[in-house]
């Protein structure tokens, strides 16, 4: 049997000073990951939550973005009359063309200003875009009128794009007529206008940017993108919506580099300094051990108890940096998009599952810096032990 | 007394033959024990005098395996203790083996029955069992008062009567003492020897103690002195 783990814990109490200075090391390094993992994590939620499997993104072919894509209104009318698509109470064909471009908004955080993406639909377009709320005091804009209608996030992060404002971009001024809630899509991050007028005020009237197309059924859609892809006259590209924004967490890959980097210089050195205090407690306990060992227990039970103490210690660290990155649960920020080459805005996620990383990291942490002062107690010579002072 | 008319009338406990301890300390050879031959029977309280340096202790942790010889045999138990492994020899000792230190060596974050219960927790006793077990060893000791103290609430002989109380919980055969009264005031080093005494006696264990004290080895049934690492004959004393 074991050392029991009352021996551990109440070791780590004793030296409590020590205790707290090595758990803070390891917390630091736990904050670190799981804030870089949160903000992975809401960005990814933020892309996967804004597609629908049914909706079908149509592009000029060779275009990995709306931005630099160009959809004709005859390529349009040549999509509305393809087979599979969805229709709505009219009999209409559920196809939106959109156009999408980028307008510099100055920001709480850069007065300079930041690319923010403007969408120019038509109801359709709306319809086809689930969850979509006005905030109370708000409507959605009118056709033929220069309103529009902001992102949640937007609203928030943007002085400028509070309900009533008015915005200079294109040739024209915008009227905030409302603010819109996606709940945590990336559609928070856009500002949505009159397909009509936003086209013609950026000279691209019969040439928006996109269509986006609603398939009746999964089928339909996996036939809808294939027909689009290999219809030569069209010369368009389909994917899912939601293929399309997933496409975008690359966007998120440099803070998962540059965050993971750091937490794995942090992580080393954490490690040394797990391994440094628990070199110091073999140190300091040599004689117990060499006691522990006259009363029978084996090198592999001493081997084991300073190995689960260094985890404990560890895991102590870990449940600190959890509770240290709490705070930042729900915070709102915004990364650049390199597809839309506009901000997305999107609420960190520490979620339960990302904390239980970070404890499992920090008890990996301990572990690595505790396995080499285990074994030095576990191989310590009974005598020598205990004549150590 | 002599051994052969000993082990004839009673069980021997520990045998050695040629038993010898070597080492090499700073380039200088050592001889810490040499063909060293003993034999203690079942029921004895034998006292292992000698000066600094003499071997006692030496032989003492040979005979509690928890160090190897160079050279000879070891017997104790009827086992060979250069026969055993590491992980056989912990067991021996945790089953056969009570040890008391000069100094205690109670783990000081654990209470005075919790320090007991520790040798328990290698057997498979139930927790209620273990810990009635340590809290009888306790009040044999005359703690029973003093279950959940820790060491630093203890005098130094009431932490040597928790260290006896550890020491003889798993009910061993062989208790071994390394200078047990070595820090202890007068009237505390009485009290424990009188302990050890009363196992021996009352309890028929058999004890091996290490002393530099005259007075503590007149507890003992028998006195055996080394000198030099050699066991002198029995009867004759150390010059020192």
């Amino acid at each position: 049997m074991a050392v029991p783990v009352s021996y551990n814990v109440r070791n780590l109490i004793v030296r409590k000073t020590t205790t707290i200075m090595t758990a803070l090391g390891i917390a630091l390094t736990v904050a670190v990951l799981l804030s870089v993992m949160g903000l992975v994590n809401g960005l990814d939620s933020a892309l996967a939550s804004t597609g629908d499997p049914l909706n079908i993104m149509v592009l000029r072919r060779g275009s990995t973005a709306e931005l630099t894509s160009v959809v004709s209104r005859q390529q349009y009318q040549d999509i509305r009359a393809l087979p599979g698509i969805a229709r709505d109470a009219t009999g209409e064909p559920l196809v939106s063309l959109e156009m999408v471009t980028v307008i510099q908004l100055a920001s709480v955080d850069a007065p300079d200003g930041i690319n923010v993406n403007i969408r120019g639909l038509t109801q359709t377009g709306i319809d086809l875009r689930h969850g979509l709320t006005i905030q109370s005091g708000g409507r959605w804009f009118q056709q033929g009128r220069n309103e529009v209608v902001v992102g949640a996030s937007i609203a928030k992060r943007f002085p400028a794009a509070k309900l009533g404002n008015t915005l200079r971009f294109g040739r024209s001024n915008w009227k905030v007529v409302g603010v819109m809630d996606a709940g945590q899509s990336a559609t928070n991050s856009e500002i949505f206008g009159d397909l009509n007028l936003v086209s013609a005020d950026y000279n691209r009237l019969d040439f928006p940017s996109s269509a986006l197309v609603r398939a009746t059924d999964a089928v339909s859609a996996a036939a809808l993108v294939n027909a689009i892809k290999t219809d030569q006259r069209l010369n368009l590209d389909a994917i899912s919506e939601r293929a399309y924004y997933d496409k975008q967490s690359v966007s998120a890959a440099p803070i998962k580099f540059l965050g993971g980097f750091v937490a794995i210089i942090m992580a080393v050195g954490s490690s040394f300094a797990a391994m440094n205090t628990m070199f110091a407690a073999v140190s300091r306990r040599s004689k117990e051990i060499g006691t522990l060992r006259v009363l029978g227990f084996s090198r592999s039970s001493i081997l084991l108890s300073f190995f689960i103490e260094s985890v404990l210690l560890a895991a102590f660290g870990g449940l600190i940096g959890c509770l240290l990155v709490l705070p930042l649960n729900g915070l709102t920020t915004g990364i650049g998009n390199f597809v839309t080459f506009s901000e997305t805005s999107f609420a960190l996620r520490i979620s339960p599952l990302i904390m239980l990383a970070g404890l499992g990291f920090a008890m990996l942490l301990g572990a690595l810096g505790g396995f080499f002062p285990a074994r030095n107690a576990a191989t310590k010579q009974i005598l020598v032990a205990l004549r150590e002072v | 007394m002599s051994e052969t008319k000993l082990s004839e009338s009673s069980e021997v406990v520990i045998r050695t033959n040629k038993l010898t301890k070597e080492f090499i300390r700073d380039e200088f050879h050592v001889i810490a024990l040499k063909d060293v031959n003993i034999e203690i029977h079942r029921g004895e309280f034998v006292a292992l005098m000698g000066p600094s340096g003499s071997g006692k202790s030496t032989l003492l942790h040979l005979i509690a395996a928890m160090d190897k010889s160079t050279g000879g045999e070891i017997e104790v138990l009827g086992e060979n203790l250069n026969r055993l492994s590491d992980t056989q020899i912990a067991h021996w000792r945790n089953v056969h083996v009570g040890f008391v230190f000069q100094q205690f060596n109670l783990i000081p974050v654990l209470t005075a029955l919790e320090n007991v219960e520790l040798p328990l927790k290698l057997t498979n006793l139930k927790k209620a069992e273990r810990l009635e077990h340590a809290t009888t060893a306790l009040k044999l000791v005359g703690l029973g008062d003093r279950l959940g103290h820790f060491p630093r609430q203890l005098s130094g002989g009431q932490e040597q009567r928790v260290a006896i109380a550890r020491a003889i919980v798993t009910d061993p055969q062989l208790i071994l003492a390394d200078e047990p009264t070595g820090n202890l005031d007068a009237q505390s080093a009485d009290d424990v020897l009188t302990m050890l005494s009363r196992l021996n006696k009352e309890y028929s264990k058999t004890v091996v103690m290490v002393t530099h004290d005259p007075h503590a080895a007149k507890f003992a049934t028998r006195v055996r002195h080394l000198e030099k690492g050699e066991l002198l004959p029995e009867g004759v004393t150390t010059t020192a």
